[in-house]
């Protein structure tokens, strides 16, 4: 692999840029690897990549149904951030986060890491008092991050509206290092890093079964033949239920929609990320210019990465008062994915029923600024066989055990 | 925009005026139970890519609760019951197998 650099970039400014490389390959698949990860998201894609990185396990294939970083990975609306209430989230979000201040130069790749701010708004007294307590949390936990008054966050965002009627800005949990990254590149970044390490990209490979013997897995049936393996990690977001049905147990998952959308591209109006739980609505403003805008989930099990006009007419209706120059904007486009909740909001690094089968999902509408940290620790589970201290807390069977990681209490959904 | 006829007072619901109400013919578990019934009852909740049998609320008509037979890959709705049985009827069944030949009501979904 050739480095990017300033000097490649002038190298080949002066040839045409005719000897730009690919960044992965494509090699079509081993009969068989010592770890097989299922699914090229982010998640996937960070889980092999630290697999080799920190654990030197490079004989390692990822299989993924479509294109590589087509799931939620390509679909979400970036927003990177650590202020989490619970202890255990805290310290894997935080993780994350401080390996995405330096993720591009670890990959060679720009991310586009940009921390901006993420300003979080309470609308309601409810909030202010589920924020005054994370904020309080956090300064435990370590985790940089403030409540601010409602002048301040007029100040960092002049665009907002805070005086209502309907939902006036009574404060914002701050965290000044949070902010947003390139969705696509923090994919395509670990990719080409995995094939450096000599890992096999396999893209257009649908995993249609898992196979085992007195307990332990040995490989996958896949649209591409079978391949064995030593050890799986399945890492499908909202597929995950369909992966578990492959190896004979069941998740405490629900998959449901969550749509986001863009407007026309305007002129720079807002250098912050801001997001109004109350009215499921959150928004930045990416490089190009377009207004990001995330909406609320659906209420019914859904796999169509199509979610329900409503929700986008309810969005737009509370984000107009808080922001009324949006009224006048053209919204260009919208998407959905699906994603994988739990019953507690936390996501799941685990262990499964099945020997040597690790899963690691339900990161549900908030895991994208999770990347590098559940990689970090999903690797860790998988080399060792055991969870490390960052995925310890997030094993499948503390529903069972009643152990949860409540994160849905506060604001009831988490980005 | 999902659609959904109330089977009690016959009007064709869209969905801003029912409210969602994710699995249909749970067991439930009371005092008592094994921390694993409380699990699946609680969490380990059916996520089928394919047919799936939910519970509805008809909120902004007449109130009630009704069960609804859809498939959570197209969209697709086989039809709607009244809740008061323990599983779907058979004339629901039918109309599934009709759509989905192949699929078992045990669970198993094909499509
Ligand atoms: C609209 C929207 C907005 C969001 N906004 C934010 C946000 O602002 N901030 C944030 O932190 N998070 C956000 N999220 C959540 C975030 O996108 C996800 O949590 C994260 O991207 C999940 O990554 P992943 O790698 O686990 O899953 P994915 O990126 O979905 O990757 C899973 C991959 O597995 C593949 N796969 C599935 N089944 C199989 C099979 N049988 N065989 C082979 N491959 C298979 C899929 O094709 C897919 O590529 C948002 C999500 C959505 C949908
Ligand atoms: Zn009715």
């Amino acid at each position: 692999m050739k480095r990017y650099s300033v000097f490649a970039i002038a190298r080949e400014a002066l040839r045409h840029h005719m000897g730009w490389e690919r960044a992965w390959a494509s090699p079509e698949p081993k009969a068989s690897y010592d770890a097989i990860i299922v699914g090229a998201g982010g998640h996937g894609l960070a889980t092999a990549y630290y697999l080799g990185k920190n654990f030197g396990i490079t004989n390692v294939a990822i299989l993924e149904k479509g294109w590589l970083g087509g799931g939620n990975t390509g679909r979400n609306t970036t927003i990177i951030r650590s202020n989490y209430l619970q202890d255990p989230s805290a310290a894997i979000y935080e993780k994350s986060r401080s390996l995405y201040e330096t993720l591009s130069q670890d990959l060679n790749y720009n991310v586009m890491f940009s921390p901006r701010g993420v300003m979080m708004l309470a609308q309601t007294h409810h909030e202010v008092r589920g924020y005054l307590r994370t904020a309080h949390a956090n300064a435990l936990q370590g985790v940089a991050t403030e409540f601010i008054t409602p002048a301040r966050v007029k100040e960092l965002c002049p665009i907002l509206n805070i005086d209502g009627p309907r939902y006036p800005v009574l404060g914002a949990l701050w965290q000044a290092r949070g902010g947003t990254g390139r969705h696509d590149a923090v994919a395509w970044g670990y990719a080409r890093a995995c094939s450096a390490m000599g890992m096999h990209i396999i893209q257009n490979c649908e995993v249609k079964g898992v196979r085992s013997e007195n307990g332990v897995v040995t490989g996958v049936d896949t649209t591409k033949g079978y391949i064995g393996t030593k050890k799986l990690g399945m890492v499908v977001a909202g597929h995950s239920g369909q992966l578990a049905e492959m190896a004979g147990f069941r998740l405490p998952i629900e998959a449901v929609a969550l749509q986001a959308l863009v407007s026309e591209p305007i002129k720079p109006c807002m250098d912050v990320v801001v997001m109004a739980n109350t009215v499921h609505g959150y928004m930045s403003q990416s490089d190009k210019g377009e207004m990001v805008i995330g909406g609320g989930t659906d209420g019914f099990n859904n796999y169509t990465q199509r979610g329900s006009f409503h929700h986008i007419e309810e969005t737009l209706r509370a984000l107009v008062e808080t922001f009324p120059m949006l009224s006048r904007l053209k919204m260009l486009r919208q998407w959905g994915g699906i994603v994988d909740m739990t019953g507690d909001r936390s996501p799941l690094i685990s262990k499964t029923p099945l020997g040597n089968c690790f899963i690691n999902c339900g990161w549900g509408t908030g895991g994208f600024k999770a990347i590098p940290g559940s990689g970090w620790a999903m690797a860790e589970l998988m080399a060792k066989g055991e969870p490390g201290p960052l995925a310890e807390a997030f094993n499948m069977w503390r529903f069972k055990e009643g152990q949860f990681i409540d994160e849905s209490v506060a604001a009831g959904v988490a980005h | 925009m999902l659609t959904l006829e109330c089977p009690y007072c016959g009007v064709k619901a869209c969905e801003t005026e029912l409210s969602p109400g994710y699995e249909a013919h749970l067991k439930r578990f009371g005092p008592g139970s094994t921390p694993e019934e409380f699990e699946a009852y609680m969490f380990a909740r059916k996520n089928p890519k394919g047919v799936h049998f939910e519970r509805w609320r008809h909120t902004y008509g007449c109130g009630k609760w009704f069960l609804a037979a859809r498939c959570t890959a197209t969209l697709e709705v086989f039809g709607t019951y009244p809740a008061q049985v323990s599983g779907p009827p058979p004339e629901i069944i039918a109309k599934i197998q009709a759509r989905r030949p192949g699929w078992t009501p045990d669970g198993k979904a094909t499509a």
